[in-house]
């Protein structure tokens, strides 16, 4: 059995686990995210949610490719690889992997000491960029992320925090494709963590339990365990703060991307789409895109050149 | 009785309710799933002394 407060209901296993992919298939539906033949590339981590993403979609008749990125974290990272790679064979499934260290000559610890931020951030644009650059190049439609109801929910809170209006434009669960990018969907949006935890037990999925150990006492978890507290008090209370944020709020911040992203032009030394005024590119040949500065920083030894 | 996050266990005598025992360790009931054997656990739920009980944080914040 698993409760679910904020239904005010309890599940049997078959019942929570039909629960999971029709708020899945529900999210899927009223968001158009994914059209019944096209290709999805799903960004998987070896955590619950991603895998739990990769076997219900799976499962709700999608062909979903999987793609890992090794980030470079020690045994975790190792181990993390581990989770997938078993994953996609018992399941017969297709996966990429990139190597940051291999492919691109730097990790997330590395990245972070040359640039003295915290390394969620590094690990964070590694992520979007090559997501995005490995969706656009092997021909998928969609890039598919397990982000769920309280990932949205927190980082929502984040953004309202510090009243980041281009954040809040781009806060929803799909992101359309435009030049240069490819279409991101969150098909988890309307399942809490503690249900992607319970579904991987329950369908025997097994998975990276330990938390990541650059990720302690990052803001991220502090908004969560807030979000949490209010929820036990009051519960229903993230999803309504969510949803009602994309049902009514989204809208009024969506100029404010809209914006930022007309204002995007070419990395010089990759291509993907990158702020045209950005001082910190520091190039007069024209932009250069933030994961090819960190990489230049965080790299021994690499030097980029520009496209021809 | 097995805690995750990090990994160490302890022992509580029993017997205890799920909602109980998760206050005694200050635990937030919808940070963890608790776990008896392979089986998922409600937090009305009576744990005697001699069960082998998981409790597994669900809770993930680190860059996605």
């Amino acid at each position: 059995m698993i409760d679910v407060r904020r239904h005010n209901a309890a599940f049997c296993r078959d019942h929570f686990l039909h629960h999971c992919e029709e708020q899945v298939r529900r999210a899927i539906a009223s968001h158009r995210m994914i059209g019944p033949d096209e290709r999805v590339l799903v960004a998987v981590s070896g955590g619950k949610d991603s895998l739990a993403l990769w076997d219900l979609l799976v499962r709700l008749g999608y062909h979903a490719d999987g793609l890992y990125l090794g980030l470079g974290i020690g045994e975790y990272s190792d181990e993390s690889g581990t989770y997938v790679r078993a994953f996609a064979s018992e399941h017969g499934l297709a996966l990429h992997e990139i190597d940051l260290g291999t492919d691109y000559g730097f990790d997330v610890p590395g990245a972070a000491a040359a640039t003295r931020r915290a390394p969620c951030g590094a690990c964070g644009l590694s992520k979007r960029h090559l997501f995005n650059r490995a969706a656009l190049d092997g021909g998928y439609d969609v890039v598919a992320t397990g982000h769920n109801l309280d990932d949205e929910a927190a980082v929502l809170l984040g953004n309202v925090l510090r009243w980041e209006t281009g954040y809040l434009g781009r806060q929803h669960p799909v992101l359309p494709a435009a030049p240069g990018f490819a279409r991101k969907v969150k098909p988890l949006v309307r399942l809490g963590e503690r249900e992607m935890a319970a579904y991987c037990v329950l369908r025997g999925i097994d998975y990276q339990v330990e938390e990541c150990p650059m990720a302690a006492g990052n803001k991220h978890l502090g908004y969560k365990e807030l979000l949490n507290g209010l929820e036990e008090k009051s519960p229903g209370s993230k999803a309504a703060f969510l949803f009602g944020f994309i049902e009514r709020g989204h809208e009024r911040f969506a100029e404010d991307a809209d914006e930022e992203r007309a204002a995007l032009g070419e990395c010089i030394v990759c291509g993907a789409p990158t702020p045209v005024y950005d001082d910190a590119s520091g190039s007069d040949a024209g932009p250069t895109c933030a994961f090819c500065r960190l990489r230049e920083r965080a790299s021994v030894p690499v030097t980029l050149q520009a496209k021809p | 009785m097995l805690l995750r996050n990090p990994r160490r266990e302890i022992d509580v005598a029993g017997p205890i309710t799920v909602h109980a025992l998760l206050a005694r360790l200050e635990l937030n009931p919808e940070s963890v799933l608790v776990i008896v054997g392979d089986e998922l656990v409600t937090r009305d739920a009576r744990l005697d002394d001699t069960a082998a009980v998981e409790i597994r944080p669900v809770i993930s914040g680190g860059a996605r």
